[in-house]
């Protein structure tokens, strides 16, 4: 049987995937960042997860405003990394996992979240930035990665409520895979975070703050959270945070926070970052 | 059109909703479109002729000819989609983010530094009208 045995949450800010890409890494600026996903290398070097699910949004290069999926699966083989206007970033293509993605599919379209399933698909920098935070630069990405984009670009993304409830349905269709398969579910992009008009660079440390302590001990509080709480708190891109709520409805309700990290700034965002495990 | 909305009364802020997806339609795809090669190679040899390939109003075309970022947001441009044209034109986030709010590249980094734009006297529209 699968099961889901941990979920981690990170940013996924494009200039922390062009700082490493460009040789920065080591940058006083972006030291700082990295140094915070130190222990997180090492905890999945020795977790090794046999697939990542991995929860995040397309910043219009897959998608644009001619088709925008709300939940989307991608259930292709593989995923070619997109050139988003600078070529594509050098990191290795992302190999799929096409019979579980095509299982949870079909499990959570019957337990009513009816997403699209995408059998074709480039994926960008809110896929592969998570992965090189926790990865490294290595030759190949060493498990296979189910792609699951959600739309927060268009208002309204969906809610917070429906985010951990998706989350829920995946854990349920997880749980239902007969071979044995130990999956970590990444819910990415966030924290606080205005990149648009006159209040660009807005961030708010104690909104966040208090959403991390939620995550671990009380994600339910969290799935109240309204949209526009989330706008004027967090930032108009900060809303993004309902992606988060996807990955812990994947995990038991009592979990072990094994990491954390909180940083201002990377660019124009507040870098937050959890590792939670299940307990059994 | 309908009623107002709840989050408009956030200060300095457009929320990208259905109503402005429409209207900005051909404005972010016409940005979309600067993801090719050769778009990019035409937009840069005769920009007003390549901006008449798509059906967008001459205020839109105007603010993109004058890389008026408020303007174009205010005309139901995208800051992802807007962020195609800014990489075209070898600009970053930063660098635009800046312009929008009216500062410097350095005054707005420095302030990202010190931990960002605060949410006091940053959550409601009265809360500019207090300060002018």
């Amino acid at each position: 049987m699968a099961r889901i045995i941990a979920g981690v949450t990170t940013s996924h800010v494009p200039a922390i995937g062009a700082a490493l890409d460009n040789g920065k890494s080591g940058e006083p600026y972006w030291k700082k960042v990295f140094d915070g996903y130190e222990r997180s290398k090492e905890w999945i070097r020795k977790v090794k997860p046999d697939v990542i699910l991995l929860v995040y949004n397309d910043h219009a290069v897959a998608f644009s405003l001619e088709i925008i999926p709300t939940f989307a699966l991608g259930c292709a083989a593989e995923f070619p990394v997109a050139d988003e206007g600078w070529g594509p970033r050098p990191v290795p293509k992302v190999i799929g996992h096409p019979e579980l993605a095509a299982h949870i599919a079909q499990s959570v379209i019957l337990d009513e979240f009816d997403l699209t399933v995408v059998n074709k698909m480039e994926v960008d920098h809110g896929l592969t930035v998570p992965l090189s935070l926790m990865y490294g630069q290595p030759k190949e990405w060493p498990c296979p990665v189910i792609p699951l984009p959600v739309n927060v670009v268009v208002y309204p993304p969906p809610t917070a409520h429906r985010c951990y409830q998706l989350g829920r349905a995946l854990r349920k269709a997880i749980r239902s895979y007969e071979e044995d398969l130990r999956v970590v579910v990444f819910g990415t992009g966030g924290m606080s975070h205005q990149l648009q008009g006159p209040r660009a660079g807005f961030i708010n440390s104690k909104f966040d703050r208090r959403f991390l302590d939620l995550m671990t001990k009380n994600p339910k509080a969290l799935t109240r959270i309204t949209h526009l709480e989330l706008l004027r708190e967090a930032g108009s891109e900060g809303i993004e945070l309902v992606m988060w709520l996807i990955m812990r409805g994947a995990l038991d309700e009592k979990v072990r926070e094994v990491h954390r990290f909180y940083h201002v700034p990377a660019s124009n965002t507040a870098v937050g970052h959890l590792i939670l495990e299940n307990l059994k | 059109m309908g009623k107002p909305n709840a989050y408009d009364d956030i200060p300095g802020t457009t929320v990208f909703d259905a109503q402005r997806s429409r209207q900005g339609y051909h404005l972010n795809m016409f940005c979309m479109s600067l993801m090719k090669p050769e778009n990019r190679k035409a937009f840069k040899a005769d920009a007003p002729a390549y901006l008449d390939r798509y059906p967008m109003t001459g205020a839109q075309k105007q603010a993109v000819l004058d890389r008026d970022w408020n303007r174009m947001i205010s005309l139901g441009g995208n800051i992802y989609y807007l962020a195609k044209l800014f990489f075209n034109d070898q600009k970053s986030f930063q660098y635009v983010a800046a312009i929008m709010t009216g500062s410097t590249q350095e005054e707005y980094a420095a302030m990202m530094l010190k931990g960002g734009r605060p949410p006091k006297g940053n959550r409601y529209l009265s809360d500019w009208k207090k300060r002018g």
